[in-house]
């Protein structure tokens, strides 16, 4: 009876301090990752001569706020522009990939070819490809194309990043659809084609709204093309066209940049956010344990 | 399967002979990787043979002259150094912080949804914008981390981050490393929810305490997923040019060029395209080796 108590106290004891650990590490970790973008919110509302000044606290406001320096990149600055531009390449990109992207990955998850195993690890590795390697020749390319200076040159080379990766990923998620479907789907009539597009399709439906989610995000954060092949700052996206557009030579227009990063991360955060469950899954699916 | 269809219902049409099929579906994704990815990395090769430069276009074959001034100069094989030891202390520390962000975000809390958004952030700004945060978070003058390491008392005046070659190291470092966490941790997640839950609970029974259990059960589980967030990890470092060129732009003297950003100096910034794409080429093969021999741990764990 005593030993039972005392093995029941010492469980609580310890059920109590996990929760407590996990309570303090969540804390920490959420502090750890999104500290800078607390001190960017709070510093894109400072005055000048708040955030010019060594001795004030970099965490409060030790003059008012002002919302002059929003304001400036709003309406003073091309960032709804560039805002503009992101999206639509982004879509374009997105659009283009899963075009690419889905039949492919069906190709080498379903139809059980002898090839299917090497030509998916030989896609994967077309991913290690880096653009630090291939801008230089790219660029070229893009000029050939006539394409330099517009938002096709983006659209047309990005899914070299996010093909790859996407076939990978959705082969996962195919893999995880069983075979009946597709057998069930032919039995009533529908070709083979006609069962990947009716039966399967849906199925993954989850699988591809995570992808779709991570190749915006691959899109969006792309630097090193977007600076190669466009230099008219009418057609740049946000992740070039804020660092080249709000520092001119030394001058930084630190408040406005902080609002930036700031405008520019949350929404794809609460994206990719939703999603997260999604893409976690997609991972386990098969893209792992093949 | 096949057989038995074709005796049931006569129907041969394209859209049912998997052997086209395969092909047929799989063609565009190749055509286009063949065209955009393989043809400039021939390309690519090409250039770093000739002496093409920015200036002038035309080509003529060198041999391997563009190699021997790359081996000659002392930054390349500063960059080099630079480039391995920012990849492996990287990669070391994302996949130590990725494994036990991972283990945080698939516990059960209140606020999660708060807590694995603030944690995303890091991954989901383009780093262009990140790393300019942190470019004012590590000023020389108005650094918030020193406003902090002066109240506590432990510093007078500014450690002036990133113009010192160590610091400086550390600090692109450390940004790498804030930065792809939270993508390593996702990767994690996945395989740490596919561990089956009753052989932790029988662990549990067993009487094991969560650090047996973690070493245990849970890592020698999740190792392959483990590998897939150190391959990530590590090829996103190996090749990523960003963080050094914002934050320091390899400095200070190439204390912090890697060999991508010191390519790009070359090639672009320097207009010695053949020189550029032949330090750039170094990237390859290094990739190429750490790839299959990842893949290869992760096929042979698998086999067990």
């Amino acid at each position: 009876m005593n030993e039972t108590e005392a093995l029941r106290r010492r469980y609580a004891r310890r059920h109590v301090a996990a929760r407590v650990g996990v309570y303090g590490a969540a804390v920490l970790a959420a502090l750890v990752c999104a500290l800078p973008f607390l001190w960017s919110l709070v510093s894109a509302f400072k005055q000048n001569r708040d955030l010019y000044n060594p001795e004030s606290n970099p965490f409060a406001f030790n003059e008012p706020a002002t919302p002059d320096h929003v304001r400036f990149l709003l309406t003073d600055t091309p960032f709804l522009t560039f805002v503009g531009n992101t999206l639509l390449v982004g879509a374009a990109v997105v659009a283009l990939t899963l075009l690419m992207s889905l039949p492919a990955a069906y190709s080498l998850a379903r139809l059980n070819r002898p090839w299917g195993t090497p030509m998916g690890i030989a896609i994967f590795l077309v991913y290690l490809v880096p653009p630090s390697l291939l801008f230089l020749s790219l660029t070229r390319v893009v000029v050939s194309l006539g394409l330099e200076d517009t938002l096709w040159s983006m659209i047309v080379v990005y899914p070299t990043i996010t093909v790859p990766v996407s076939v990978w990923l959705l082969i996962g998620f195919l893999k995880a659809v069983p075979k009946d479907v597709e057998e069930q789907a032919m039995v009533d009539g529908h070709s083979r084609l006609g069962a990947f597009a009716r039966a399967v399709l849906p199925l993954v439906f989850p699988g591809i709204v995570a992808v779709v989610v991570f190749t915006f995000t691959l899109t969006a954060s792309e630097f090193v093309y977007a600076l190669a092949f466009v230099s008219s700052s009418p057609k740049m996206v946000v992740s070039t066209g804020v660092p080249t557009q709000l520092i001119r030579g030394d001058v930084f227009f630190w408040q406005s940049l902080q609002a930036a990063a700031v405008v520019t991360a949350m929404p794809i955060a609460f994206l990719f956010n939703l999603f997260l469950d999604r893409f976690v899954t997609g991972f386990t699916m098969g893209a792992v344990k093949t | 399967m096949t057989a038995r269809r074709r005796e049931g219902v006569p129907r041969a049409g394209l859209a049912d002979r998997e052997g086209f099929l395969a092909w047929a579906m799989l063609l565009p994704s190749v055509v286009y990787i063949v065209a955009l990815v393989g043809v400039p990395f021939l390309l690519a090769v090409a250039f770093a043979f000739s002496d093409v430069t920015t200036g002038d276009p035309s080509y003529d074959f060198v041999g391997l002259r563009n190699f021997t001034a790359v081996f000659d100069d002392g930054v390349f094989w500063r960059s080099l150094g630079n480039t391995l030891l920012f990849t492996t202390s990287a990669m070391v520390l994302i996949v130590v912080f990725g494994k036990i962000l991972a283990n945080i975000l698939v516990a059960d809390f209140r606020g999660k949804w708060l807590v694995r958004f603030l944690v995303l952030l890091p991954w989901t700004t383009p780093v262009a914008l990140s790393t300019i945060s942190w470019l004012w978070f590590l000023d020389s003058i108005y650094s918030p981390v020193d406003w902090v390491l002066r109240r506590l008392g432990l510093i007078e005046g500014n450690v002036v981050w990133l113009g010192d070659p160590g610091t400086a190291m550390l600090s692109v470092v450390l940004v790498q490393t804030w930065r792809l966490t939270p993508l390593a941790a996702v990767i994690v997640m996945a395989g740490l929810v596919a561990i089956p839950r009753d052989l932790d609970e029988a662990a549990r029974i067993d009487g094991a305490g969560f650090w047996r259990r973690m070493l245990e059960v849970t890592i020698p589980l999740t190792l392959p997923v483990i590998a897939v967030a150190a391959l990530f990890g590590a090829i996103m470092t190996f090749t990523d040019m960003t963080v050094s060129y914002v934050l320091t732009r390899g400095g200070p003297t190439h204390a912090t060029d890697v060999l991508a950003s010191w390519a790009y100096f070359r090639g672009i910034e320097g207009g010695d395209v053949g020189q550029g794409a032949a330090i750039a080429l170094f990237l390859f093969p290094i990739l190429l080796a750490g790839a299959i021999a990842i893949l290869r741990a992760v096929r042979r764990l698998e086999a067990q």
